[in-house]
């Protein structure tokens, strides 16, 4: 652990290359391993399996469980579909649906238990406009440790404090493997492969915190874009990267607030004066656009309201905000001297990210997982099944791992040019060959900074412009200038990046549709309608010839029909007599 | 254009007493999805490096010893 350069390249070779050992890495590996036992099956994580992701100290419940007697696939697609204003491929959110179930039997066997009534069976909770899909999970504190087990167990090469910088394809497109650098020692790892599934997570490092704080992210903050700039590099579409992921949090801390935990409770969402203004605490585009809207009233701020529950009730609450997933949240309480049961919480959204777990942005996927790169899959937050959530991560992921393994099987390994790990290794070492500069922390501050000014919403045309005109610039810094003087720093280096690549991306991808969509996600100020005879469609980004260019894609027809009356159910959040 | 260096008060804290770096133990290193934590050459202890955190607290849940406090970064508190 000296922190040192060492100079070094290894090249190995496996069947199915898993980059990403957060929530759907590690399924889709297993997966794959179970598929066909014969595949040699490697599992890339940048930090270590054991905790790394967007759970790495756990998670309070299933958002989105799809459990028989209480809701449907045909349901929960609908349900879907209409939370997403209607831009859904219906066939992989089918498939997730279907599949989900199974996936919860196989969690819980594998300890992780659910919460169950007197009876023994899954006690589920409604937060969602519509139907009934959130499961508590108890014992939520777990999830990795036991997620690490069955790997351990199924003999998954695993390959720690490797960071994956990118993808490596072959003459005719397909993918061949990916390029990684040790982010202790800089030292190079070729991994040839015959299919090549990611799961990178959201790229939640993109928005700058109100605090000023880089790491100060919703979400884990290692999940710094890197899969959705590798994807794009390899010519992978991405779709609707417009549709942002914000989200309603604790003022200053990044702890989720109310919809999941509290509200199944009779905590909610509330303003100023104690009262009400939407009807669903769900996270859709439309009810962040209504607590947008309370922010910046006369009403505003907004809060978290418990105060009106009985003292027992809230005791029981705080046991689950404190101790799984954001834990630390106690002590953000504790040191302010808020409790929850005397005073309302201040409540604020988010910084903008990409992230179809939570929205709909994400590299393009079907409902195998395939990319539109042959042999590349993607899978979790980061591929383009929207709401999917941790659930969405695991299953998708299992999907992802099946179909890769059963490619891998029959497919020989894709021969690759050479000179393409010659050129990364040149572009990621640049940073090190320079003795002064500017450091990854200001840059990427100067981004982040950029994207908080000109790209989130409400968006604007001319501003997102000058974000463009700006992010060019900050651009040729990271090319001409940036130093990196350790492999630590180097690690950061390749993270700006991937976050500028994001950002690039955001504008790009904002600025094509000229409408208004997904409340506050894609609101354009100067195109504030909603137009579904131009863009009822997804949008496509993608590199061309070493550009970005975006294109229209037709939604496939949809497998469950929607009624009229119910396709605008959210946009009916506010509560009536306060409209 | 030449670096400076400029100070921060990190939100991990290690007491050394508990701590069993020096013995070998490199669980919080481990553990840390930003890998802001290293072991000290001088005094044989795991410290914060990097003030580069996410207050998700892996460090001190697994910590062997009770060894290490999870803090929230002053920016925000």
């Amino acid at each position: 652990m000296e922190d040192n350069f060492v100079e070094g390249l290894t090249e190995v070779t496996c069947d199915v290359l898993v980059i990403g050992g957060g929530t759907a890495g590690p399924m889709a590996a297993l997966k794959a391993k179970q598929r066909n036992p014969e595949l040699n099956v490697v599992l890339l994580e940048k930090a270590n399996v054991k905790r790394s992701g967007a759970i790495s100290m756990g998670m309070d419940g299933l958002n989105n469980a799809v459990v028989p007697g209480y809701a449907t696939p045909e349901q929960y697609t609908k349900e879907i579909t209409i939370a997403n204003d209607g831009i859904v491929d219906q066939a992989p959110v089918f498939k997730y649906a279907s599949r989900c179930f199974e996936i919860i039997g196989e969690l819980d066997r594998f300890g992780i238990r659910f919460q169950k009534n007197a009876n023994g069976d899954f006690d589920l909770k409604k937060v969602h406009h519509l139907g009934t899909y959130v499961l508590p999970m108890p014992n939520g504190d777990t999830v990795k440790k036991a997620l690490y087990r069955q790997i351990r167990r199924e003999r998954i090469l695993i390959s720690n404090r490797f960071m994956a910088t990118r993808l490596l394809t072959a003459k005719d497109g397909r993918i061949a493997g990916a390029i990684a650098v040790n982010t202790r020692s800089a030292e190079f790892l070729v991994l040839r492969a015959k299919t090549v599934i990611l799961c990178m997570g959201a790229a939640g490092r993109l928005g700058l915190p109100h605090s000023g704080y880089l790491f100060g992210t919703y979400e884990n903050p290692t999940n710094s874009g890197d899969g959705y700039s590798m994807a794009y590099h390899a010519g992978a579409a991405l779709a609707n990267l417009e549709c942002y992921q914000i989200n309603p949090l604790i003022k200053d801390y990044n702890g989720p607030a109310c919809a999941y935990v509290a509200g199944p409770f009779g905590a909610y969402t509330a303003n100023s004066e104690g009262k009400r203004f939407i009807e669903s605490d769900y996270w859709s585009g439309q009810m962040m656009q209504e607590f947008y809207n309370e922010l910046q009233s006369g009403k505003g701020p907004v809060f978290l309201k418990l105060n009106h529950l009985h003292p027992d009730t809230v005791g029981e609450i705080e046991q689950i905000l404190h101790k799984v997933e954001r834990p630390s949240r106690g002590r953000f309480h504790q040191a302010r001297g808020t409790d929850y049961r005397e005073v309302m919480i201040e409540m604020h959204i988010s910084e903008i990210g990409f992230c179809s777990g939570h929205s709909a942005s994400g590299v393009f996927v079907d409902e195998f997982a395939r990319t539109t790169v042959p042999g590349l899959y993607a899978a979790g937050d980061m591929a383009s099944v929207p709401h999917n959530y941790m659930l969405g991560a695991f299953t998708n992921g299992a999907i992802a791992g099946e179909h890769a393994a059963g490619v891998a099987g029959e497919i020989d390994l894709p021969e690759f040019d050479s000179e393409l790990v010659s050129l990364e290794r040149q572009r990621v070492l640049a940073p090190t060959r320079r003795d002064d500069g500017i450091p990854p922390n200001q840059l990427e501050y100067k981004t982040r900074r950029l994207v908080n000014d000109y790209l989130q919403p409400p968006k604007v045309t001319a501003k997102m412009q000058i974000g463009q005109a700006r992010l060019a610039e900050v651009r040729e810094d990271l090319e001409r200038a940036l130093v990196a003087r350790n492999p630590h720093e180097l690690m950061r280096s390749l993270e700006v990046s991937s976050i500028l690549d994001c950002a690039d991306m955001a504008a790009q991808a904002s600025l094509y549709r000229t409408e208004s969509r997904w409340g506050l996600y894609h609101n354009r100020v100067d195109y504030p309608d909603k137009d579904d005879d131009n863009w009822f469609c997804h949008t496509l980004l993608r590199k061309v010839d070493g550009r970005m260019v975006s294109e229209k894609r037709a939604i496939e027809p949809y497998i469950v029909p929607i009624e009229h009356e119910e396709r605008t159910a959210y946009e009916r959040l506010r509560v009536s007599n306060q409209a | 254009m030449p670096l400076a260096l400029s100070p921060t008060t990190v939100p991990v804290v290690v007491d050394d007493a508990k701590c069993i770096a020096d013995k070998g133990c490199t669980v919080c290193v481990d553990v840390c999805p930003l890998d802001v934590l290293r072991i000290s050459d001088l005094t044989g202890k795991a410290f914060m490096k990097f003030d580069e955190c996410w207050y998700c607290m892996p460090c001190e849940t697994d910590c062997p010893t009770g060894a290490v406090t999870v803090n929230i970064p002053y920016l925000l508190r």
